[in-house]
């Protein structure tokens, strides 16, 4: 019983966080804003769904799978926001008017 | 002096253009000429056309229209039990089907099995698809000057030197367990969901992954544009030959001769296996080469 209700809290707040992700995509204008509230559901929304229900399940294959999505989807969601946020720096002409820039010496 | 047909369609494929030939030209100004000239009866006859034509397209626009909303009429309700669809195929395949195929993913057994004609055709498809956009969009000598070869070579030296260090560390984590996960996906077709197509996408996806973070020059070390061909063309081959095999010898309930195993092991369901390695590779191929086509236009 107390298991359960664990796990559906976990489960519950991770709904909440991808629901309030989504909010932030559609209420920020910008790429890196926009980004930075969608990097959320790939870790902490995914993170917090599939631990619930590794509490739900118990120890079994399907737990160890649910474990190899979290650790996969923690590797591969921060490269690919950090591509975006790399693209979009690159390429934007004003990305000082944006955002503060430290532009290195030795990388220019 | 007429040109082979062979040579026009290696030329049209190529995008030479086409020469005037020298007694054309007068021939289509004569023509131009003929128009001007057109009597005022020659005039109403085509006025007449015109508007006839538009009648004509409108009647038939209707008809088909008609035909097809009193076809749709016709049709069974939606989920009605005494269906066409809702006929003993359906039946034969859920009850018969683990026994004939022996593949416990019954999907895999319909689509591989009563149906591999049909996966066949997609599979073609795919390459006949791969091939067109090679057609188009490949790159050689015949179609790039030498400045664009020297752009490119421009900007594949600026990609090479901003190639992203985060992107390649992780990927060298990541790769073997995404090609892993694709073999595994394509091996248990018969098992589990899956198969031929989703596991050979996950694997054209690691492959495309792999080219994004360490650029066309290292998977060009073990993917060219031959093993291409040889691998999609093998694939496609084998396919052909064991499903026609098995249809012209145990289409019809007759023993293939193929064992059929234990429903569940790895090694069972007759040539579900093989169907699904074959489609798997094609699939695979397919997925990084559009990828490598768009990207670059060569591999």
């Amino acid at each position: 019983m107390t298991r359960e209700l664990i796990g559906f809290a976990l489960v519950l707040m991770g709904v909440a966080t991808i629901v309030l992700a989504v909010l932030g995509v559609f209420r920020f204008k910008y790429v890196l804003n926009r980004m930075h509230a969608a990097a959320m559901v790939d870790t902490l929304g995914i993170l917090l769904i599939l631990s619930g229900l590794m509490v739900l399940v118990g120890f079994s294959a399907l737990f160890l799978k649910m474990l190899s999505i979290i650790v996969f989807m923690w590797m591969a969601s921060p490269v690919t926001s950090h591509l975006i946020a790399r693209a979009e720096v690159l390429t934007h002409p004003h990305i000082a008017d944006e955002c503060e820039v430290i532009v290195h010496e030795d990388r220019v | 002096m007429k040109k082979s047909i062979w040579k026009r369609f290696t030329e049209w494929v190529d995008g030479v253009a086409e020469e005037f030939e020298p007694e054309q030209l007068p021939q289509t100004q004569d023509k131009e000429k003929k128009h001007k000239t057109h009597s005022l009866d020659e005039q109403q006859r085509l006025r007449v056309f015109t508007i006839g034509y538009d009648i004509v397209a409108f009647i038939v626009g209707i008809t088909v229209v008609a035909v097809l909303i009193f076809t749709i009429f016709q049709l069974p309700l939606f989920g009605c039990a005494d269906n066409p669809a809702v006929n003993e195929v359906v039946q034969r395949y859920v009850e018969n089907g683990l026994e004939e195929t022996g593949a416990v993913n019954m999907v895999a057994g319909m689509i591989l099995d009563y149906r591999a004609f049909d996966t066949f055709g997609e599979s073609s498809v795919l390459f006949l698809a791969v091939t067109c956009v090679m057609m188009l969009l490949l790159r050689d000598k015949k179609n790039i000057s030498k400045e664009e070869d020297i752009q490119q070579m421009h900007e594949r030296i600026i990609e090479k030197e901003s190639r992203d260090l985060i992107l390649k560390n992780v990927t060298a984590l990541i790769i073997p367990w995404i090609m892993l996960f694709g073999v595994y996906i394509v091996l248990n077709g018969h098992i589990s969901p899956g198969g031929g197509f989703s596991g050979g996408a996950v694997m054209g996806a690691g492959l495309i992954l792999y080219s994004a973070a360490y650029g066309v020059d290292a998977t060009s070390r073990f993917f060219t544009r031959n093993t291409f061909r040889a691998i999609t063309s093998t694939a496609l081959l084998c396919y052909a030959a064991s499903k026609a095999y098995s249809f012209f010898t145990g289409a019809n309930g007759l023993p293939t001769g193929i064992p059929l195993g234990t429903p569940g092991a790895i090694f069972s369901s007759g040539l579900i296996l093989v169907l699904d390695i074959c489609v798997g590779m094609v699939v695979a191929c397919t997925m990084y080469g559009f990828y490598i086509l768009f990207a670059k236009g060569e591999f």
